[in-house]
């Protein structure tokens, strides 16, 4: 059962997981490369930004490039530890079978 | 049943982990073809300097020049036919060829390889010439490591490679000529023919 509670909601699903994946490897990353390398819609990427965002495991910050906005996404210290818990939880569940 | 999600899952993560930080589309082919180069620019160099300059260089003669420029053309038709045949690989793997990742490798990869080529020409403007060759493996190794964190990661062993004939190269300057040939020509062809069979052909 421990191990369950591991088992992070949050980071249940494909997307999630994916946007975390890439900021913990990287110091940031923008929401078209987030979008490119996902091959997920618009809305669909932000609805999934916003519920990492709310959980406060990424960071937010809207700036301008020239006059376009440009909006950044990077892992929180919080959201880190809690992905390094949920892969190891996974790596258990994955080994105990 | 739940497991093999669990699996896909991070294989996945894996995947994104790499794709978003390092840039895989290296052809091998290229390496093979700068090694090529690097081979017959020595043999040219090699027999120049035998047949018109009696195996010694003299700085200001134009057999010494015509050398620096074999060096100069090796490593352009190097560069040139590396960003032929990475463009190549990337666009037949769908990726792109200039984007977050590439940049950071070439700029990793140049960091080393820029101080170290202006370090080689301030000693060469002091008559220092007997490490050129040493000098010359030892930041082109260090370059290809600092680069491995940003494409495939075994480019590292090269660079150790690299290094360590620099290392030798730096104890017995009068092989340097021939240690060369070995780093650049020798190891750039059992290297890229390596990473060829490796990843390029699926």
């Amino acid at each position: 059962m421990s191990i369950i509670t591991n088992i992070n909601k949050v980071f249940d699903h494909r997307i999630r997981l994916g946007i975390m994946s890439i900021l913990m490897v990287n110091e940031y990353a923008d929401f078209n490369t987030l979008k490119e390398l996902l091959d997920v819609t618009d809305g669909n990427l932000a609805s999934h930004t916003k519920a990492l965002e709310k959980a406060e495991y990424i960071s937010v910050e809207k700036q301008f490039i020239g006059r376009k906005p440009n909006t950044r996404y990077a892992t929180t210290k919080l959201g880190r530890l809690e992905f390094k818990k949920h892969i190891e939880a996974l790596e258990k569940l994955i080994n105990k079978q | 049943m739940e497991s093999k999600d669990y699996l896909k899952d991070i294989s996945e993560i894996k995947n994104l982990m790499n794709k978003s930080s390092r840039f895989i589309s290296l052809s091998g082919l290229s390496g093979i073809l700068a090694g090529i180069y690097a081979l017959i620019g020595a043999a040219t160099a090699y027999w120049l300097v035998t047949n018109y300059s009696y195996g010694t260089l003299t700085l200001d003669g134009w057999v010494f020049r015509t050398c620096v420029l074999i060096l100069g053309l090796v490593a352009f038709f190097s560069i040139v036919t590396g960003i032929l045949l990475t463009t190549r690989k990337a666009k037949k793997h769908g990726e792109k060829i200039w984007d977050n990742t590439s940049r950071r490798l070439v700029f990793n990869f140049l960091i080393p390889l820029v101080v170290g080529g202006i370090y080689i020409l301030i000693i060469l403007n002091q008559q220092k010439y007997g490490q050129t060759g040493a000098l010359m493996l030892l930041f082109y190794g260090l370059a290809l490591i600092n680069a491995s964190k940003y494409s495939i990661g075994d480019i590292r062993y090269l660079g150790f490679i690299q290094v360590i004939l620099g290392l030798i190269c730096a104890c017995f300057p009068g092989y340097g000529f021939w240690l060369w040939v070995l780093g650049f020509g020798v190891m750039h062809i059992v290297y890229g023919t390596w990473m060829h069979f490796k990843y390029d052909r699926n």
